[in-house]
């Protein structure tokens, strides 16, 4: 609070009717701001859909990629999107769950865990295509492995963990003391407590912090385009050290070039990402709100 | 809590040997995932920091730093980072102009003015904006606002900073409204209800008690939003164009770091090469002032942030 010998706020006690009127200009000025940013959203989503339906037919999900706009399809990115997508859950969601469980059941407060801590904020806000840096210099170069899906996987990863950590951490923290406390007065181990109950109580919240962590990586692209996702692909892989294509690579590819024909399929790819990540984050509220009716 | 649904404890023999063993064998993997988080920070310092170094046998640190020519893939290679700091910092600026206002202007409504229901439908829509692929906002500026600023000026060049400084403003802009949100509806009642009691009206109520005691909570939302707009690459790279140049004006085709680094990925540079190493050399540069800017915001969370009971 402010200091004694400064008056917190000054009332100008002058004409009361203009303080009146000024204060309806500033609400509805604030007002009208924010219905314009919603209506932002609206004109986003209206010019996608005006320059992509016309396109959007099964010829469109089903065929490859193309030089000709009439046979161009995204078959491929879809097929590379959901391998990523599979791959990534694979590896991120075990380490991020175990490193929030750690930092909440079994931190001891010492200088190396406060250091953690630290490190994961700091790390959540680090530009996506640093990590593609670091992905193409460690898992392309370095290991190896190339422009592949694991490559792929492996950084996309490594960006989604301090989120699906922090939302993880939020959701462990929301499950009662009393809940420990019972288990361990009927002789349960730390673990044994934290694997039947904390985590169960816990786990619609790690679940809408995944989902969202994961539509974060569906739709990421600069990491991708570092680590070498192809832009023009036209087979399916058939496994993890396949190279790849994805749906942003693919978008970013066409909006790239200068034909109206090429922006419109661009737009065409867009929906479908859109209804991708629609579909994740309405489960993620589903659950979230099945999750509170439940402890309510 | 309905505990019936949850498997009943097992009691074991905490004192056996082999639970202990297991209890300590499992915390240990836990710490080592733990760890991960660490090896990658640690990753990145030593990566972008060993080619930088040999980067910097090349060039001398007041060439990159001072110098005003970005050219290193043609002949005579120039490595003058500022016309690339100079985009980012073009399209930051002007992001900033347009995301803060809006953004702070829109957290007010919700906070302070806007019914429940108001508020239950608008906060949604804004993570919704918040989630939307920046790929996609890179569409919207090269198919909706370029030709619109086309419209308005004439002689506008087709890859401008104007169209990428909108975009990330836009991008940016929920982020600001929800987080600058949270820090103002934190704000006890009590504090607005004491002014009302004296008179003020709603505007002086907001601008002269709610914002100045949620100040920490704005500022740092908008030091994250400017950090990100630093990093933001897809849409910068899609709208701004890829002419490293220190333009004083917002209708030319300039390039930011983001949109070097992607440049030369799509290159495919043979590692090793003067070329490959700039972009560790960018990137480096780009995370430490990302770093610098989120420490900073998370500094001013702690420390001024008004504590009430």
């Amino acid at each position: 609070m402010s200091t004694p010998d400064k008056p917190a706020f000054q009332l100008d006690y002058g004409d009361l009717k203009r303080r009146h009127r000024k204060a309806k200009i500033f609400a509805n000025f604030c007002a009208t701001i924010t219905w314009m940013g919603v209506a932002l959203l609206a004109v986003l989503l209206a010019q996608v859909s005006i320059d992509g339906f016309k396109w959007l037919d099964w010829q469109f999900i089903s065929s490859f990629p193309s030089r000709f706009p009439a046979k161009a399809g995204i078959a491929s990115a879809l097929v590379g999107t959901l391998w990523l997508i599979s791959l990534i859950a694979i590896i991120s969601i075990p380490i991020g769950v175990a490193t929030a469980l750690y930092l909440e059941e079994f931190n001891s407060k010492n200088r190396l865990n406060r250091l953690i801590e630290l490190n994961i904020s700091n790390l959540a806000g680090v530009p996506s295509i640093v990590y593609g840096i670091i992905g193409l210099a460690v898992f392309v170069r370095q290991l190896g492995l190339e422009r592949s899906l694991l490559s792929g996987a492996l950084t996309m990863s490594l960006l989604i963990l301090p989120i699906i950590i922090i939302a993880s951490r939020e959701a462990i923290k929301t499950v009662p003391m009393s809940i420990r406390h019972a288990a361990f007065a009927l002789g349960a181990t730390r673990w044994q407590t934290t694997w039947a109950h904390v985590l169960p109580a816990a786990s619609p919240g790690i679940l809408t912090g995944v989902i969202l962590a994961l539509s974060r990586a569906i739709g990421e692209t600069a990491p991708l385009i570092m680590i070498g996702g192809l832009t023009y692909v036209a087979f399916f892989p058939e496994g993890p050290m396949d190279s790849f294509t994805a749906l942003p690579i693919q978008i970013f590819n066409w909006v790239a070039r200068p034909q109206q024909e090429f922006h419109e399929l661009a737009a065409g790819a867009i929906i479908v990402l859109l209804a991708v990540l629609l579909l994740m984050n309405a489960a993620a509220i589903v659950i979230r709100h099945k999750a509170e009716q439940k402890f309510k | 809590m309905t505990t019936d649904t949850y498997q009943a404890v097992k009691v074991s023999n905490i004192n056996k040997r082999s639970t202990r063993w297991a209890e300590f064998l499992i915390q240990s993997g836990l710490g080592l995932c733990a760890l991960v988080s660490i090896i990658t920070t640690i990753a990145i310092i030593i990566i972008l920091g060993k080619e930088g170094f040999s980067f910097f046998q090349h060039v001398s640190p007041a060439e990159f730093f001072l110098g005003t020519r970005w050219v290193p893939l043609l002949e005579p290679q120039s490595f003058g980072v500022l016309p690339l700091v100079w985009g980012t910092l073009l399209v930051t600026f002007g992001a900033a102009v347009i995301a803060i206002p809006i953004g702070l202007a829109s957290a007010i409504y919700l906070s302070e003015y806007a019914s429940d229901r108001v508020r239950s439908i608008v906060k949604p829509v804004l993570e919704l904006l918040a989630g939307i692929p920046t790929v996609v906002y890179g569409f919207f500026a090269l198919t909706f606002i370029t030709p619109l600023l086309k419209g308005i000026f004439p002689d506008i060049q087709v890859f401008n900073a104007l169209s990428g400084a909108i975009v990330v403003g836009i991008m940016v802009l929920p982020m600001i409204a929800t987080l600058s949100d949270n820090a103002l509806s934190a704000v006890p009642q009590t504090l607005r209800q004491g002014a009302y009691a004296l008179g003020a009206t709603s505007y002086e109520v907001t601008t002269q008690v709610v914002v100045p005691a949620g100040l920490s909570g704005v500022m740092a939302s908008f030091l994250l939003a400017i950090s990100r707009a630093i990093g933001e690459t897809m849409a910068v790279t899609l709208a701004a164009g890829a002419t490293p140049n220190i333009s004083l004006t917002f209708f030319e085709s300039i390039q930011t770091m983001t949109a070097y680094i992607v440049q030369i990925s799509l290159g495919d540079a043979p590692a090793g090469g003067i070329a490959y190493q700039t972009l560790f050399v960018v990137a480096g540069l780009l995370f430490v002032i990302t770093l610098i800017l989120n420490v900073l915001s998370q500094k001013i969370l702690m420390r001024y942030q008004e504590v009430y009971d």
